[in-house]
């Protein structure tokens, strides 16, 4: 008997290792804490993930491709500054700081992108350098100080309900569906696959390596800076200094997820449930009044030992 | 007289999955000798030698060293048994000294925290330098080397290691005259020190002119040993290629049709004066020795390295092709020489492998229709007699033979009208090779051209209307199917 072409716990384990990981430790925080298996608690983390989810999946797509990007969260304040400073009542309509946040994203991966296939520099080198000339323009733009009194329109992105559900849930869910979507269903998401795979293969293939990698990094920033509006909105602030490290747990989720640092293995679903991982135990170790000194070093174990547990039911690849 | 042997390997057989790479071969080396081990490409000469200094362990056979069986686990136990290799591809640290090069992992040492002794190391390095009777400053960085001096300070290193044996993995592929000389007469003292050198080469001159003693390898077996002084050149080669050609190939005649390419005067990099033309139907064979300027050639016309000058003409229009995307748009597909390099994507699946370069062909709109897709992938399974579980596999998990009916099936799916072969069967069984023989025959019937590189002469002989053999970047010989033979060849790809 297979379903699905499944046939033991332990295939079902190696192909689904990290969701039923998700699912242990659900089940654990719900015995251990009456307030954790609630649909209010439920809403509370995947609120809290959102922002940390929409990074992570546009990090996915560098990664796939073979990449890094160590500046998202440098990205996430400079987006959320340049988005919040039209967002004063009585100005510009929603439109305007919503698109420029979004586009100052798109500009800043099309930045890193071309450095690093036209210029040829090594992608951790570009991002660790955007890291810090995006948080210094954040600063610049903001001269060093928040950027306060948002209109109520710009605040409902982050603070808002659609239907009960909060409106940062609901991007979470659409960027999920269409990235998803664009990874599996399209060429280009199948070119991020082979460029990360095996860049040479692609090109002697007929691929345009180069628009590839772009395109994988301005989706990355695109999404940082949709990351950074929700977080100015929910915040009321656009604040230069928010977002420091961000980019380090979204690359934790991802690599959670199954996605593999070498390039051409991943999914945006892989992405989603290691997002809902860090978030999950985050959440519950606050209700668990666990101090969050001991909560970074649990965190940092479950990032190498899922990995760990990864490997050896990939048969050591 | 019987000079006592340093050195006996007897019965030595390895395989690959796959392929049976060395097939009960022996080598006997003596003292103070330099013996050379000739063969064509895949004839197994680096497999013997890396066997030889412990990279690979083999399947059955002995290592005898003065009359002690020996066994090697790695290369650090080789080197300790007084074996030393020079690597064809130089392996050195190129921001070290020469010195540290030298004695890299067996630093001299003082005190009690192994703390380098440098000026003992460079002391050493200096005196080794002068044994050899050359003039390179023991702290100049490696990276500031020319190719030959890199070699010298190899050998400064193989006999620092006290080496009773020295393998030389084509020693003289990146030199030329004077230093070739000087190597010759390096090794020379060697000898002349009772150290024996197996010395590995393409070029017959060198080795009639340096070997006291010859062994030919062919298709993974030992054919024969004979004194350097027996041997003509003719003799040597008639040895190299053997005489029975195999069964394999069933040749029909051929029905060509217009002529679908012709090139120009091209000249890249590392080739130049390149001309020729191409029918449908033809299959042009492409020989030579590796490093000839084939393979560039080639990947020149695929767009994958840069052209100079040169025209090239594709059913009559000139063309300009700057990239592989460009070249499959004319109707080319290239199998590559390196599968694994340039041919397939590993991680990823079976099926996403064989539809990746025909996505925009055979998807329509913004979507892909994995449907369609896992149907033609299947198709070209069932076709190509690919053996996989299932088109969902990664296709790292294949034979190398399956593997390059992967790539294969990718590039067909183009359509394209003129194939190039790259060595089409290296590292695959003969069972596979079969199989890929007669699918370039069908290509050929259908009407495509095809270009086929090989390193296999019988594959050669045995497929190809016409033959162009290169050396040294240029075409220096066209032969017709009827009057090519493998001596033929040889002698215009090595000359």
């Amino acid at each position: 008997m297979s379903f699905a072409g499944i046939k033991s716990p332990a295939d079902l384990f190696s192909r689904y290792g990290i969701f039923m990981a998700l699912i242990v430790i659900c089940i654990v925080l719900s015995i251990a804490t009456p307030n954790f298996f609630t649909a209010q608690n439920m809403l509370i983390v995947l609120r809290q993930v959102s922002i940390n989810g929409i990074l992570a999946i546009g990090v996915t797509y560098v990664i796939i491709a073979g990449g890094i990007d160590l500046s998202l969260g440098s990205v996430i304040a400079l987006t959320g500054v340049v988005a919040a400073s039209f967002a004063h009542p009585n100005t510009y309509p929603l439109l305007v700081p919503v698109l420029l946040g979004l586009l100052t994203g798109v500009a800043v991966g099309a930045l890193n992108g071309l450095t690093i296939t036209k210029g040829k520099v090594a992608p951790f080198i570009v991002t660790l350098g955007m890291m810090t000339i995006a948080r210094g323009l954040a600063l610049v733009l903001s001269k060093g100080r928040p950027v306060t009194n948002l209109s109520p329109d710009f605040n409902f992105i982050g603070g808002g309900d659609i239907l009960y559900i909060p409106v940062p849930i609901l991007l979470f869910a659409l960027v999920i569906v269409v990235s998803g979507i664009i990874l599996k269903y399209t060429r280009i998401g199948r070119y991020i696959y082979a460029v990360g795979g095996n860049e040479n293969a692609a090109a002697a293939s007929g691929i345009r390596v180069n628009r590839v990698k772009l395109f994988a990094y301005i989706m990355c920033s695109g999404l940082a800076g949709l990351a950074g509006i929700v977080l100015a909105a929910r915040i009321t602030t656009g604040q230069p200094n928010a977002g420091i490290a961000y980019e380090l747990d979204a690359i934790a989720a991802v690599v959670i997820g199954g996605t593999s640092l070498l390039g051409g293995r991943g999914s945006v679903a892989g992405t989603v449930i290691g997002v809902l991982i860090i978030g999950v135990i985050n959440n519950g170790l606050d209700l668990l009044n666990v101090s969050s000194y001991y909560q970074q070093i649990i965190k940092g174990v479950i990032i190498v030992g899922a990995v760990l547990l990864d490997r050896k039911n990939a048969g050591g690849s | 007289m019987n000079v006592p042997c340093l050195l006996r390997a007897e019965n030595i057989s390895k395989s690959f999955p796959g392929v049976q790479a060395l097939n009960k071969v022996q080598l006997h080396i003596e003292k103070g000798k330099v013996h050379a081990v000739m063969g064509e490409n895949g004839a197994g000469k680096s497999t013997l030698m890396k066997i030889l200094i412990g990279m690979i362990q083999p399947d059955e056979g002995s290592v005898i060293m003065n009359g002690k069986k020996v066994v090697f686990h790695s290369v650090h136990d080789a080197i300790k048994a007084g074996f030393s290799m020079i690597h064809q591809e130089l392996l050195p640290f190129p921001e070290l000294t020469v010195a540290e090069n030298i004695f890299m992992g067996r630093e001299p040492v003082k005190g009690f925290a192994g703390w380098i002794d440098r000026k003992r190391m460079y002391s050493d390095a200096r005196l080794l330098m002068n044994r050899l009777g050359v003039t390179i400053k023991a702290d100049r960085r490696m990276k500031e080397l020319s190719i030959a001096e890199m070699q010298m300070v190899e050998i400064a290193k193989a006999i620092s290691n006290n080496a009773e044996v020295i393998i030389m993995d084509e020693p003289t592929s990146a030199i030329s005259g004077k230093e070739v000389q000087a190597l010759f007469n390096i090794i020379r003292d060697l000898t002349s020190r009772g150290i024996a050198v197996i010395y590995i080469s393409h070029k017959m001159d060198e080795i009639l002119q340096v070997a006291d003693t010859i062994t030919v390898m062919r298709d993974g077996k030992y054919i024969a040993s004979h004194p350097a002084k027996e041997l003509t050149n003719e003799r040597l080669i008639n040895l190299i290629v053997g005489r029975e050609l195999s069964t394999i190939f069933e040749k029909k005649d051929t029905r060509m049709g217009d002529t679908i390419l012709s090139v120009e005067n091209l000249e890249g990099e590392t080739f130049s004066g390149v001309s020729f033309e191409l029918k449908r139907g033809e299959i042009l064979g492409v020989a030579g020795l590796m490093g000839a300027g084939r393979t560039e050639i080639m990947e020149a016309l695929f767009g994958l390295r840069k052209i100079k000058s040169g025209t090239v003409h594709i059913k009559g229009n000139k063309v300009n092709i700057r990239s592989p995307r460009q070249a499959i748009r004319y109707g080319i597909g290239l199998i590559s020489e390196d599968r694994k390099q340039t041919g397939l994507v590993l991680s990823s699946p079976v099926k996403h492998n064989i539809t990746l370069a025909s996505l925009r062909r055979n998807n329509k709109g913004i979507f892909l229709h994995l449907n369609k897709e896992k149907a033609l992938a299947d198709a070209k399974v069932k076709a190509f007699n690919i053996k996989t579980a299932s088109v969902n596999q990664p296709v790292n998990y294949l034979s190398g033979g399956n593997q390059q009916k992967v790539v294969l099936a990718k590039v067909l799916l183009n359509d394209p009208d003129i194939i190039i072969f790259d060595e089409p069967t290296r590292g695959i069984d003969i069972g596979a090779k079969t199989e890929i023989y007669k699918m370039i025959t069908a290509l050929a019937e259908k009407g495509k051209a095809i270009i086929m590189i090989s390193s296999e002469l019988p594959e050669i002989l045995g497929l190809s209307d016409r033959v162009l053999v290169v050396r040294n970047g240029r075409l220096v010989k066209e032969l017709d199917r009827g009057e090519a033979t493998q001596e033929l060849i040889m002698k215009h790809a090595m000359a």
